[in-house]
């Protein structure tokens, strides 16, 4: 049944390097913190981890970076815990939050002995959104083969569970983020048969600045490249992954070149064998939580939509802060540093004395700005290609939970009139199932709306949960003569 | 010299109102600030329902419409707006709710509407809860979509001569002698018209305002769940007795009664509550669980059925709860259509031939004027005089 109560003094929702960050500084400065993630344990995509008790028997300690901090955050976590001054809720979903005059109330839904569900309330006068992003996914002929996965995903599944997801793997879409997961895959055995980067070589040469500005950036890229050359991986500049074939399976990819504004150059097409692809085109924030609550949005320079905050990170909701890759993607490092400064802004908000000294906050701040800078230098380098929609034929599936195609949604724009992707849902139902169109939603607006930046649709349930657990919830209140009429 | 009618709105009732003066000839433009069918239209349900209305007024409009829905579907496609007649089914919890609801489907059938009492509602809907006493099946009750269905008036009004327009109305522009000559819109442009139909739903209040002639039009909060897509488990509009006290009811604060429903696309829709909160747009999950913990009661199978999306809508009511629909005594040329409340999207064929009717000054389709004069604006006009 749910459990209500003043429970702490902030709730942080998402204990990835951000949320860590906010909470530990939070707890530091004697707040007493209730710590909320759906996974199983902290650390978030960054610092994803088996579970606890299957650690020793999958090590993984090859595959992260920064783990000094990682333990460090969690050792500040279990004393905290000892304390009694944090509440940490693993496995719990946050479904929907809600705010009135004196904080904000965070409904939550207890999974940990899922697939049982509990519906669970927690409540706090001040709340730090840091649900970081995921896997912007462009769709193209075969993509919903089983094998095409996201980039995240396959990195999800060698962190969470040391799961190398294929022999033949290939890689695509644009990004830093391709070495990484190149990296690592080759050096847990899998042959990376090619990693197809949309972007062209000279992109960073249009704005060389900002890498210089993060010499340790440029590094981290040469030793991936190393790690690459000595598994000798290809990796293709201007070169897209546009078909996967195959019948129960994917067992090949076709590859392309692409001509300056992202369309296949003709004659250059190439069939790879894999039975494994990974395809990602950037983040897109993961907003959910935040947009129902009506806090400002702002453009980032990757066609996503991002939440707004001062230098902070507060939002325009008196009381509600960001921070992390809700506030913009640009890595563990700005989401550390952002973590910081939002619950030094906590922390002064609430009249209580700041952690850091002011020099190390004003070096935070300025570690923000560069790796701000960094970010969109980036995201400007590595752009959704404009003529990606060329790949797509109009049987593509665009939709796969209500299997709208690429054709319906072309139909829904030049015969319906549909310009959004809110009317092509009205029109086709895509956007309407399971994933309520996380995973289509962007792609639809690039089909209809390429020139604005994606803003996702207020979804006021974040997670699907079951009716029992709601139905639970209403008794419990009934019982307690607690009002649901209002 | 055809009549030039300008229908502010572009949603089920605007569109059901531009279809019917297109056909009967009129020279139609619907200007709407957004997309068709954007505004409440698409946070509808799109019930037809005769079940829920008590003789009066409203049922009569109701059981108009319903026959235009048929019609509509005929010369249309019922397809392309999924016209579906699949019936309601009301069932009572208790044994005097089942008496209550005896009595009230009596006075339905005497007013001309189909009912059908059930003993073994599990007869009907195999996965609804043991014990339940009894209901009433409604033959009538039906389905569309709602955003589809707009579409589909409109574009065949645009088919029969109309024309559509995006902008945002913002005032009537009269003549010397104050009769109507046009509409302005926020952007200073000015289209022509002898009448102008005000079918701006929720907005009715503040478009009417702005045309010299306000109504009382009050946004009336409600929320629906959608479940993930499941195989056919409910196949009528199920909702319990209670239902009908709360559609009736004018307390201000939250009425929850669902009504359950399978769609074509498998999810299950249960709706939808009822709360006079002003423009709130914020999640209630008080009428969430409250809304989940009823369904659940009648279907005992939906526990374990996830909740993927709620979404909400504002109703659009007048204080009395009935729609206003028909020419405004104080600015000759304008013509009310809005103020449907929960039920714009089942009134919406028949809204639009009234409007017609009252354009063309003689019945339309079915519609009389003389026959529906309980929903003319006198009555919510105390004060009386022009305002513009
Ligand atoms: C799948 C994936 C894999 C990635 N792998 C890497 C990598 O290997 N290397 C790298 O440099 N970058 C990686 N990234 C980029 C990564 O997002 C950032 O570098 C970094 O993790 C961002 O930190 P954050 O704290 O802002 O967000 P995250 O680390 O994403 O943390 C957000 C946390 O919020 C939780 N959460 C979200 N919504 C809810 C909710 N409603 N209720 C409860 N909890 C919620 C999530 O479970 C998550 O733990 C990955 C991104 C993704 C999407
Ligand atoms: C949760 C919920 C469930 C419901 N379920 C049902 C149901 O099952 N069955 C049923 O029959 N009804 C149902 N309804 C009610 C139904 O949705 C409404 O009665 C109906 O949609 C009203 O239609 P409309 O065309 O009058 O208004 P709208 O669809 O709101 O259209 C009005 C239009 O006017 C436009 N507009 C406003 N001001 C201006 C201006 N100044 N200039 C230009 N354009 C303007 C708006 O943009 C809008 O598009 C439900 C409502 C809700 C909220």
């Amino acid at each position: 049944m749910g459990t209500t109560g003043e429970t702490a003094d902030l709730v942080v929702v998402g204990a990835g390097p951000a949320g860590l960050a906010a909470a530990v500084t939070a707890l530091a400065g004697g707040l007493r913190v209730a710590l909320v993630d759906s996974a199983g344990t902290v650390g978030g995509q960054f610092w994803r981890h088996p579970p606890d008790t299957a650690r020793a028997a999958i090590p993984t300690a090859d595959l992260h970076h920064g783990l000094r901090d990682y333990r460090a955050l969690r050792e500040a976590l279990a004393a905290a815990g000892d304390r009694g001054r944090l509440d940490l809720r693993l496995a719990h979903h946050v479904w929907s939050v809600t705010r009135d005059e004196d904080g904000f109330t965070v409904h939550t839904v207890d999974r940990r002995r899922a697939p049982e569900e509990t519906a669970v309330t927690l409540r706090a006068p001040r709340l730090l959104v840091a649900t970081g992003a995921y896997d912007r996914q462009l769709p193209f002929p075969g993509w919903d083969l089983p094998g095409v996965l996201t980039l995240g995903g396959l990195q999800a599944l060698l962190k969470g569970g040391g799961v190398v997801a294929g022999d033949r793997v290939a890689l695509g879409g644009t990004g830093p983020f391709l070495l990484p997961v190149a990296a690592a895959l080759a050096a847990r055995g899998a042959r990376v048969v090619t990693v197809c980067e949309a972007a062209g070589p000279s992109a960073w040469l249009r704005s060389p600045g900002p890498l210089l500005r993060n010499p340790a950036k440029g590094a981290e890229g040469a030793r991936y490249g190393l790690t690459l050359a000595r598994h000798g991986v290809r990796f293709r500049p201007r070169t897209a992954i546009v078909a996967a074939e195959g019948t129960d399976r994917v067992t090949s990819v076709e590859i392309a070149s692409l001509a300056a504004d992202g369309s296949p150059r003709p004659g250059t097409e190439r069939r790879v064998e894999a039975d494994t692809v990974g395809v990602g085109w950037g983040f897109v924030p993961q907003l959910d939580l935040l947009v129902p609550l009506g806090c400002a949005l702002a453009d980032s320079d990757d066609g996503s939509t991002v939440v707004a905050v001062d230098a902070g990170q507060r939002t325009t909701v008196p009381g509600l802060y960001a921070a992390g890759e809700v506030c913009g993607v640009g890595g563990a490092r700005l989401s550390l540093a952002e973590g910081r400064l939002a619950a030094e802004s906590v922390l002064a908000d609430h009249g209580a004395a700041p952690v850091l000294g002011r020099g190390r906050r004003a070096a935070v701040r300025a570690t923000v700005k560069r790796h701000r800078a960094f970010a969109r230098a980036l995201a400007r380098a590595h752009p959704v290609p404009s003529a990606w929609s060329r790949w797509l034929t109009d049987d593509t599936v665009v939709c796969r939970c209500e299997e709208v195609t690429a054709g319906a949604v072309r139909a829904a724009r030049t015969d319906g009139g549909a310009r959004d992707h809110r009317q092509v849902k009205q029109l086709t139902r895509a956007g309407m199932g399971w994933c309520q169109g996380r995973v289509c939603g962007p792609a639809v607006h690039c089909l209809v709306a390429p020139h604005r930046s994606y803003t996702p649709t207020e979804r006021l349930v974040a997670t699907p949960l079951t009716l029992g657990a709601l139905a639970d919830l209403d008794h419990a209140r009934e019982n307690t003569g607690g009002a649901a009429h209002e | 010299m055809t009549l030039k009618v300008v229908v502010v709105g572009g949603g089920v009732v605007g569109a059901a109102c531009a279809f019917h003066a297109a056909s009967a000839g009129l020279d139609v433009t619907v200007v709407d600030r957004g997309p068709v069918g954007a505004g409440t239209t698409s946070r509808g349900e799109g019930n037809v329902l005769l079940s829920d209305k008590e003789p009066g007024p409203e049922l009569d409009l109701a059981r108009l419409s319903r026959a235009l829905w048929d019609e509509a579907g005929e010369e249309l496609g019922a397809d392309l707006f999924e016209l579906e007649p699949k019936g309601g089914l009301v069932v009572a919890r208790t044994d005097e709710g089942l008496a209550a609801l005896g009595v009230f489907a009596a006075r339905q059938a005497r007013a001309g509407v189909r009912v059908e009492p059930v003993d073994r509602v599990r007869e009907l809907e195999p996965h609804l809860a043991p014990g339940l006493p009894g209901g009433v099946h409604y033959p009538q009750d039906a389905q569309v979509q709602p955003v589809r269905a707009a579409v589909a008036l409109l574009d065949a009004a645009v088919r029969r001569g109309a024309r559509t327009r995006t902008a945002e109305v913002a005032a009537a522009v009269t003549g010397r002698d104050g009769a109507l000559t046009g509409v302005r819109t926020a952007a200073g442009d000015v289209l022509p018209a002898d009448a102008v139909v005000n079918a701006a739903g929720t907005w009715g209040g503040e478009v009417g305002r702005r045309l010299g002639a306000p109504v009382e039009v009050l946004p009336r909060r409600g929320f629906v769940l959608v479940t993930e897509p499941l195989p056919p488990m409910v196949r009528h509009k199920v909702y319990s007795a209670d239902y009908v006290a709360g559609v009736a009811s004018s307390d201000a604060g939250l009425e929850t009664s669902c009504v359950v429903e399978g769609t074509r696309g498998g999810t299950v829709l249960i709706g939808a509550s009822r709360e006079r909160v002003g423009f709130d747009t914020r999640l209630n999950p008080a009428v969430v669980t409250r809304l989940a913990a009823q369904a659940c009661r009648l279907f005992p199978f939906l526990r374990g059925t996830h909740l993927i999306r709620t979404y909400r809508g504002f109703r659009p009511y007048c204080p009395d709860h009935l729609p206003v629909v028909g020419p405004d005594p104080r600015a000759p040329g304008v013509v009310h259509a809005c103020g449907h409340e929960g039920a714009g999207i089942g009134l919406a064929p028949a809204t639009g031939a009234l409007v017609t009717a009252h354009l063309l000054g003689r019945p339309w389709r079915g519609a009389d004027p003389a026959a529906h004069t309980a929903l003319l604006p006198d009555r919510l006009v105390s004060r009386g005089g022009a305002s513009r």
